[in-house]
């Protein structure tokens, strides 16, 4: 089998946000970046259904060079080959349109994405890039098991779970509990230094939406301390003040 | 020019995410000065599709394809895109739920549509442009973007913007759409539903907990909390991690995003990415040992105390005061 895991490079998140040139710009200066976590749980299940060499894995990134140490981790943690796409991401439609065009005609069964990057939180592109190739997919997956070509996947709803059945070829946006995020081994990182990491030109595509400028929350007023012991106090005002219960 | 809001149900009925969507859908039509139509999907009774024009959809189509047997994102974004065309509609709006993930964004390519996800306002309309507000960087920022394509669809953030009356009188239009057969690459086997509980994205209030409990063994006095406030629970990430309770409680930066009216943190020091995905909650309240603890910064109200003294006397003051 085939496997493509899509990953992305976000800011570390302990990392405090802000921004630049007038609020239209996130302020990269001193923010670490880290491989997507929810990435990581792609890769680490992408990394079980392989072993034993029952699927390759080649990882994809559509971004500038300054992500390469991400890629560097994914190949460490055991991917077998990358592919960076080398553009800025305008916009998830984009990064979508280079994803497919990509993809299109190279037979993945199962193409991996992160259920969301943790900084722009869209949670498209999966479902885009299923879309844009005419496949199945299934969002916010917290398991998946293979039978042949036949994938059963839970996925997660408003208060339950959906026990799905999928046809391969599949794009599936993976969340907590599908797998644990692994962490690479001496062998994995000394190896990931000579696999291959080709960069291609992006296709000519559009994008669909422009941010305009950043803006932080609202600061809240100072914090209303109640005695401890006296906890009823904080139910009246809840109740009379605040008007939530 | 016109608008088209597909509402989700759950077997047959409609949560208040489904009234929230066609309010603001409502909402967006008066200030685009355009109509609403409102589409649902699958078994339902026209008695339950009838409560849609309470909040502003006079026309209301439902779809019910034989072919297809509950969610399936390929199919039902296929009738939803139809009746877009069809009904002349520029703006799709949907509530942003686990399945709006699935659904959505499909929506956009298939409509070559700019897509806004997530959004916890009405757009801004002036100078002939159509730009939304929608969190970013997992609640630690709000982005404000410019959809640029003449078709939109928009999800909508549940719980940012409320459910508000507009009674109409409705009317119950069948639809049906052309479905390919690609459209069909997923079969839901199973639902399982913790049906007695309140689901934690819908939730209006939360009662959370943090490693502050000790132990799993600890939580019966959470739950008791939240079943009197009639709150969802939640948890911090070591505390799902460490399996004492549920991924799917987990909230914050990896977790999920929830703005409840209320949301209690108990025994929870505030982590940056933990205070991240509950930042947009109206009311916070922290209660942990620690005054320094960096929760007490975003909260409203809060008690330097002990959770194992604090949360019986909650308990206590919640039934005296029924």
């Amino acid at each position: 089998m085939k496997f493509l895991v899509c990953i992305s490079n976000v800011p570390d998140t302990t990392s405090k946000i802000t921004f630049t040139d007038n609020n239209t710009l996130f302020n990269s200066a001193g923010v670490q970046y880290i491989l997507n976590p929810y990435d990581e749980l792609g890769i680490a299940r992408a990394l079980e259904l392989a072993e034993g060499g029952k699927a390759t894995i080649t990882v994809l990134h559509v971004g500038e060079i300054s992500a390469e140490p991400t890629i560097r981790k994914a190949l460490a943690l055991g991917a077998d080959d990358a592919v960076r796409i080398n553009s800025k991401p305008k916009d998830a439609f984009f990064v979508a349109s280079q994803i497919a065009a990509y993809a299109k005609d190279k037979k993945y069964d199962i193409l991996f994405f992160g259920r969301e990057s943790i900084d722009y939180n869209g949670a498209q592109v999966c479902s885009m890039v299923a879309e844009l190739l005419g496949i199945p997919s299934v969002s916010i997956a917290k398991k998946l098991a293979l039978e042949g070509s036949i994938a059963t996947l839970d996925r997660e709803i408003e208060g339950g779970i959906e026990i799905i059945q999928a046809n391969l070829p599949l794009a599936i946006s993976c969340s907590e509990g599908i797998s644990e995020p692994k962490i690479p081994n001496m062998r994995g990182i000394m190896s990931a230094r000579s696999k291959p990491l080709l960069v291609i030109e992006p296709i000519e595509g559009p994008d669909f939406t422009h941010v305009l400028r950043y803006e932080a929350p609202a600061q809240r007023g100072k914090v209303k301390l109640v005695e401890a012991g006296d906890a009823e106090k904080l139910i009246e005002l809840l109740h009379s003040q605040a008007k939530v219960i | 020019m016109a608008i088209l809001v597909y509402v989700e149900h759950t077997e047959g009925k409609f949560k208040k995410s489904a009234f929230e969507v066609v309010s603001y859908a409502s909402a967006l039509a008066a200030k685009m000065g355009t109509s609403l139509s409102a589409l649902a999907i699958g078994a339902i009774e026209n008695s339950e599709l009838l409560k849609l024009a309470d909040y502003g959809a006079q026309k209301i189509l439902h779809a019910s394809p034989d072919s297809v047997k509950g969610f399936v994102n390929q199919a039902y974004a296929s009738i939803v895109a139809e009746a877009a065309t069809s009904e002349q509609s520029d703006v799709v709006c949907l509530s942003n739920t686990f399945s709006a993930k699935g659904l959505a964004p499909r929506i956009a390519v298939k409509l070559g549509a700019s897509f806004g996800n997530g959004v916890v306002d009405l757009p801004d309309l002036s100078d002939g442009k159509f730009c939304i507000k929608t969190t970013a960087f997992s609640g630690k920022a709000f982005s404000f973007e410019e959809l640029t394509q003449l078709k939109k669809v928009i999800t909508i953030s549940p719980n940012s913007f409320g459910v508000t009356e507009q009674k109409t009188s409705g009317n119950i239009v069948p639809f049906s759409a052309t479905l390919g057969s690609t459209d069909l690459g997923t079969l839901i086997k199973e639902i399982v539903r913790n049906t007695d509980k309140i689901s934690l994205p819908d939730a209006e209030r939360v009662v959370s907990a943090g490693r502050g409990l000790k132990g799993p063994e600890n939580w019966k006095m959470v739950e008791e909390l939240a079943e009197l406030l009639g709150a969802a629970t939640a948890c911090s990430k070591p505390v799902s991690d460490a399996g004492w309770r549920p991924h799917s409680e987990h909230v914050g930066q990896t977790g999920i995003t929830i703005s409840p009216n209320l949301y209690i943190a108990i025994g929870i020091s505030g982590a940056i990415q933990h205070i991240a995905g509950v930042s947009s909650s109206k009311v916070i309240v922290v209660i942990n040992t620690d005054p320094e603890a960096p929760f007490f910064k975003v909260a409203d109200y809060g008690i330097v105390g002990d959770a194992f003294d604090v949360i019986p006397k909650l308990i206590e003051a919640v039934k005296a005061n029924r």
